[in-house]
């Protein structure tokens, strides 16, 4: 799957979702794409799935250009969007067996695999409730399910975990490791570092419509500057707090008012030899942590700028000279 | 392709059966405010209203609310769809290997049985409050025929509206915009000849005139005309319905289904 140099604007071009946006994916892997809120995640999937139009740009799946041949991408695709797109009125069963009628299934066919996959996303017990009635996780689970009717190739999951509590996460992340498992090749979308960390094979970073950085989560996070020990103590012990940190972190640190960070390698051993120091020194510390990299470090560090959305000012036109 | 796109449409079709057997309030709610309308009607205008017509008022309310609720399948087709839109389910059936017009076409498939349906209980409505039409079986049959076609002919227009606005309650508004100056800027419930000159004309080129007419015709009961009495549409109200159908559906059907596939937000 690739996409090259997509560009694709909103508001007859006031609002410029893709600023040449370009991706590829190996075949069988995953790639996360991460991003704020805003960062063209969406506009991304959307235009790999056939449902929109880069203004400029060519995308491909398996080798077929996406605006070319709609109908044969869609053969291989499947999607499940940022909010589950089922019919809210109809049960969860019924919206499967819908689903396979419309991939062409025969009847009794539609009606097996609706019941196996029920089954295998642990919705059987409510199969016969009106989705309306579902709670967010068995929404997102059973939006999962109608994507994989027919085996797709290749899969398209736009933020499948937003808004699911920890449990829904966890379990939303095993039902995703076995489809991997199963071989598909997976675009998926996620405003988590640590969800990109555990399911993708790599992460493209992007921003603005702008891919920012990809390579392995472990790459990233070597260019973020992995775990940090941050420490918050009395100003009159700052000073020294610095040294003691210098010492562990051999990079420079950084202050903020009363707390001292710097990055760490051995997170664990650090905090001792630290705590060790710090006693020591007779320094007791307000507060001390080990601080793994989140997405706004990743932004930080990337960016220079904290995750926003993407507002785009008017540009005001200039007239004439000064006066 | 071309007979799955028929079978894809079915599917769409029977979902939207499935809806109105999962909350049956939806099937009884539509049927209930024509229902009402012929009561109001009957009652409290047809009291006042003098006529000499055989039979009273309620028989050329009758037509008339018969058109006026099938007019309005445009709003409620087009509020189906931007809702479907709106939930994204539209996205997920464009990202399918179904074929082009099968989802569109199945919405309208379902709005025209629902109407079946809501005819079949207004006509019984109708006749407990002395509705008798005295044309015979086949003359009345081929009323309701045209009745059940304008009314798929204004779900195509409907979908059409559906696509361009998105937002349903938008869609509602633009619906009733649209229908409510159609149904009463027409011979449906009062006779044209105490309307404004000017409006009157208007009244005869509408195509809800040429349906109210054409159905009281087929119905067994006497037009009134004004101004426009010797106009072509007011002398051929059959044909005026029948070319305005299939002008609809010509002019629609291409363009919805060519929306449609265009259609991304
Ligand atoms: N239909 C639209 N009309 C106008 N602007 C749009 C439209 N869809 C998206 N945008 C804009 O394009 C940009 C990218 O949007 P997109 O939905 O792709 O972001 P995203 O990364 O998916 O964000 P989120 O995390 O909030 O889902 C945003 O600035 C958004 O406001
Ligand atoms: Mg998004």
């Amino acid at each position: 799957m690739i996409a090259e140099n997509l560009i694709k604007t909103y508001d007859k071009g006031k609002v410029r979702a893709l600023d040449d946006l370009s991706l590829d994916v190996e075949e069988g892997t995953v790639l996360s794409v991460l991003g704020p809120n805003g960062a063209g995640k969406t506009t991304t999937v959307r235009i790999l799935a056939t449902l929109l139009r880069p203004d400029s740009g060519v995308a491909t799946v398996a080798g077929i250009d996406v605006a070319k041949h709609p109908d044969k991408v869609r053969k291989l695709i499947g999607l499940s969007g940022q909010y589950a797109a089922v019919d809210e009125t109809l049960t969860g069963w019924d919206n499967l067996v819908m689903f396979g009628r419309l991939h062409h299934l025969g009847k009794q066919q539609s009606i097996n695999l609706a019941n196996e996959l029920l089954e295998r996303f642990s919705l059987t017990d409510s199969a016969r409730r009106a989705i309306k009635t579902y709670s967010g996780g068995m929404r997102r689970r059973l939006d999962l399910a109608a994507s994989l009717i027919v085996q797709p190739k290749v899969l398209f999951l736009d933020e499948p975990t937003t808004g699911l509590d920890p449990r829904g996460r966890m379990e939303m992340w095993k039902v995703i490791e076995e489809l991997v498992m199963g071989g598909v090749t997976l675009l998926l979308t996620t405003q988590y570092l640590d969800e990109a960390d555990q399911l993708a094979d790599e992460i493209a970073v992007i921003d603005h419509g702008k891919v920012i950085a990809r390579g392995s989560s472990d790459a990233l996070k070597r260019q973020v500057g992995g775990e940090r020990l941050e420490i918050t103590v009395e100003s009159d012990d700052v000073a020294k707090v610095q040294e003691i940190v210098t010492r562990i972190s051999r990079h420079a640190t950084h202050v903020d008012s009363r707390t001292v960070s710097a990055p760490v390698s051995n997170g664990a051993g650090a905090l001792i030899e630290a705590l060790r120091a710090l006693d020591e020194s007779k320094i007791h510390p307000l507060d001390i942590a080990l601080k793994r990299p989140s997405l706004d470090d990743v932004f930080l560090s990337l960016t220079g700028h904290v995750a926003e959305e993407t507002v785009i000012e008017p540009v005001k036109k200039k007239r004439g000279g000064r006066w | 392709m071309v007979n799955y796109a028929l079978a894809d449409a079915v599917v769409i079709t029977k979902r939207q059966l499935l809806q109105l057997a999962r909350i049956p309030e939806l099937l009884v709610f539509s049927t209930i405010q024509p229902v009402m309308f012929v009561l109001l009607f009957r009652f409290v205008f047809g009291g006042s209203i003098q006529t000499d017509q055989p039979g009273g008022y309620v028989q050329l309310l009758m037509p008339g609310i018969f058109v006026q609720t099938v007019a309005f399948t445009l709003a409620s087709t087009a509020i189906g769809l931007a809702e479907d839109m709106k939930k994204g389910l539209i996205d997920r059936f464009r990202s399918l290997p179904i074929s082009r017009g099968a989802v569109v076409i199945g919405r309208t498939f379902g709005d025209a049985l629902l109407n079946l349906l809501v005819l079949a209980v207004m006509a019984l409505a109708g006749f407990a409050v002395g509705w008798r039409p005295t044309s015979g079986v086949m003359k009345v049959s081929l009323g309701f025929l045209f009745l059940f076609m304008f009314g798929y002919a204004l779900s195509w227009i409907g979908i059409y509206v559906g696509l361009s606005v998105k937002e349903a309650r938008t869609v509602q508004s633009v619906g009733f915009l649209v229908t409510f100056p159609l149904t009463f800027l027409s011979n449906a419930f009062a006779p044209t000849t105490g309307m404004p000159r000017a409006l009157q004309y208007f009244a005869e080129w509408n195509p809800v005139s040429s349906m109210v007419a054409a159905c009281r015709q087929l119905f067994g009961v006497e037009n009134q005309f004004g101004a426009t009495a010797n106009s072509w549409p007011s002398q051929h109200p059959l044909e005026t319905s029948l070319l305005y159908m299939l002008l609809l559906m010509a002019i629609f059907i291409p363009l919805s289904i060519k929306k449609y596939k265009n259609t991304s937000h």
